[in-house]
């Protein structure tokens, strides 16, 4: 596999026959073995299960037999995600000894699509975090300059798909997580609407705000790819139960008279120049298609930050009070005789890392009897509003583009001990999953520095299919998705 | 956003977590900053607005009533930090005679 081919060009050559699974499986493995050293996106590669895989999806296929869509392509699974017989660690030493007993509907869908399960990719712990560094084992480096943060919470799927150690990946995204990894590794990362792909078997962070998303190296894949995701699931209750419109088939016909929505509340200060660049030059490739292009206004957006650091922290504190270090995860050890209180107390303070503990006091906190009211019911309330404005913009307009995040990827370390800082690095995705909306995130080029910027459009709900086109008109006229960094 | 020491440490109680001196005042700084940022939620007129806490327009998902097999003891077990095979096992938390 050339790290440019995308997954379609080596589905094309599975089934003509000029490749089989096992070798493309064998090329991803040596890729990671040359590069994965200076990313670090894997936690764990099972290249022995993905060879069998690999073999009974060659057999099938020579045999004549249906081998699913995705037809022995190899795919990473971000390490919050369950699947059978797998570790599922969610990057924290809480779950560091977990193995999974069932499979998540996802990984149902895509085993029964002929995907390779090839490994598990690093995250920031339990999802939480915009650079990956929360992670309690390994720092993943972004493949385009491995001083730079990969982004997060899924840097490891998005880092594993730009340096070509695999075609595809999935990722979850609460706030962003998938969109801005996507932005600042030069892939395409996609949210569906909220309930759009089943969250069984997706380690819970914010229930009403999560959900699972393909990155892929362009439009197309990552269309390819949701086909396999979505789908209803009675074993999810938010999990919808409507038609899923065909993706690819529609992918490359161009939508007539697309009506692309600017935000100008989005370009004020804080926004780096050469991102703020990439957005012109995107109206001008939309309007050299015929597109128009409207001035909307979402008077809440600058309030997403500050809703969404009540609502997920309050969620995640009540998610995250499952593990006691009773049933499974860490349990303190001690010689003394420890009361259940200390057991609970203790497991948790030794098993979370601080972002986590940030998070769950920041959550706990706004709970609390006394601040529930000013805090909690405060923020759902803003929400409304956001969700709202979200409702009258596309009343005027198909999508809205905007920046994926305010700049670039930055400097590894740089923002760790500010999280406030780190925080603000989701303004622009964050609105998405408060509003439970579709949003993807283009590459877009890169800066003067080398680093790609990537570009965000957000769609109406269930919209997944005009977001998509929309995006690959962007695509198609620019050849930045396909750019692989040298390693 | 006035926090105190106090508060952090009655959050961490709420909250089951064990923490450290350092982290508690590392976490006064962090959380007041958050806290802080936070308050420009107060500068929005949200009188008549309802609270959206999911955007999902299902509501009350029926099944009927018939037991499904679920995961077994095996694997239940398989992950727990103490078992006897049988039982989840914690420490002792009543007082008493062994």
């Amino acid at each position: 596999m050339s790290e440019q081919q995308t997954a379609q060009q080596l589905i094309s050559q599975l089934n003509n026959q000029e490749l089989s699974s096992r070798e493309l499986v064998q090329q991803c493995l040596d890729r990671i073995t040359s590069v994965d050293d200076s990313v670090k996106a894997f936690l764990e590669v099972n290249s022995e299960s993905a060879l069998q895989q690999a073999d009974a999806i060659d057999q099938k296929r020579s045999a004549g037999e249906s081998v699913g869509p995705l037809t022995g392509i190899p795919i990473a699974i971000k390490d919050n995600i369950c699947v059978e017989g797998w570790k599922t660690s969610c990057s924290s030493k809480m779950l560091e000894n977990f193995t999974s007993v069932y499979d998540a509907h996802v990984i149902e869908n895509l085993k029964s699509a002929g995907a390779v399960l090839i490994g598990r990719v690093n995250l920031d712990e339990f999802a939480m975090g915009s650079s990956c560094e929360n992670s309690a084992f390994q720092k993943t480096a972004n493949p385009w300059n491995t001083d730079c943060a990969p982004g997060g919470s899924s840097g490891g799927s998005a880092a594993a798909v730009a340096a070509g150690m695999v075609p595809l990946s999935i990722g979850s995204d609460t706030g962003g997580s998938i969109r801005q990894p996507a932005a600042f590794c030069g892939v395409v990362g996609m949210k569906p609407t909220y309930g759009r792909v089943s969250r069984y078997g997706l380690v819970a962070f914010a229930s009403s705000l999560d959900q699972i998303g393909p990155f892929a190296k362009n439009v197309s894949d990552a269309a390819l790819l949701l086909e396999s995701l979505w789908g209803h699931d009675r074993r999810d209750s938010t999990s919808v139960d409507i038609p899923a419109p065909s993706l690819v088939n529609q992918i490359d016909q161009p939508l007539a008279g697309l009506k692309v929505g600017i935000v100008s509340e989005h370009y004020s200060d804080g926004l780096d120049d050469e991102v703020h660049q990439a957005i012109q030059s995107a109206k001008e490739t939309y309007q050299a298609q015929g597109a128009e292009i409207h001035e909307v206004e979402l008077p809440h957006a600058k309030c997403g930050v500050a809703a969404y650091y009540i609502i997920a922290p309050s969620e995640a504190s009540s998610n995250l009070s499952r593990y006691d270090g009773i049933h499974y995860g860490h349990r303190a050890s001690s010689e003394e005789k420890m009361s259940l209180e200390d057991l609970y107390e203790r497991s948790r303070g030794e098993g979370f890392g601080p972002e986590v503990k940030r998070r769950i006091m920041l959550g706990a906190y706004a709970l609390s009897s006394g601040y529930y009211d000013a805090y909690y019911l405060k923020a759902l309330k803003v929400r409304r509003l956001i969700a709202e404005d979200y409702q009258k913009a596309f009343e005027k307009v198909d999508v809205i583009l905007s920046p994926t995040s305010p700049s670039p990827a930055f400097k590894l370390g740089e923002l760790v001990d500010d999280p406030l800082q780190m925080y603000l690095n989701d303004i622009y995705t964050i609105g998405a999953n408060l509003a439970g909306i579709p949003g993807i995130s283009i590459p877009a080029g890169l800066s003067s520095q080398g680093l790609p910027i990537g570009i965000q459009l957000l769609a109406p709900v269930y919209e997944e299919e005009k977001l998509l086109r929309a995006a690959r008109m962007y695509e198609k006229e620019h050849e930045h998705s396909l750019a692989v960094p040298s390693l | 956003m006035n926090l105190s020491i106090d508060d952090v440490k009655k959050v961490a109680k709420l909250a089951r977590l064990r923490l450290s001196p350092e982290e508690e005042q590392e976490f006064l700084g962090q959380l007041g900053d958050i806290l802080g940022y936070i308050e420009m939620l107060n500068e929005v007129d949200t009188e008549n607005v309802e609270p959206m806490a999911h955007i999902a327009d299902v509501v009350n998902v029926f099944r009927s009533d018939e037991a499904q097999p679920s995961i077994d003891r095996e694997k239940t077990l398989l992950n727990a930090p103490k078992t006897d095979g049988t039982y989840f096992l914690v420490p002792q938390i009543l007082d008493g005679a062994e």
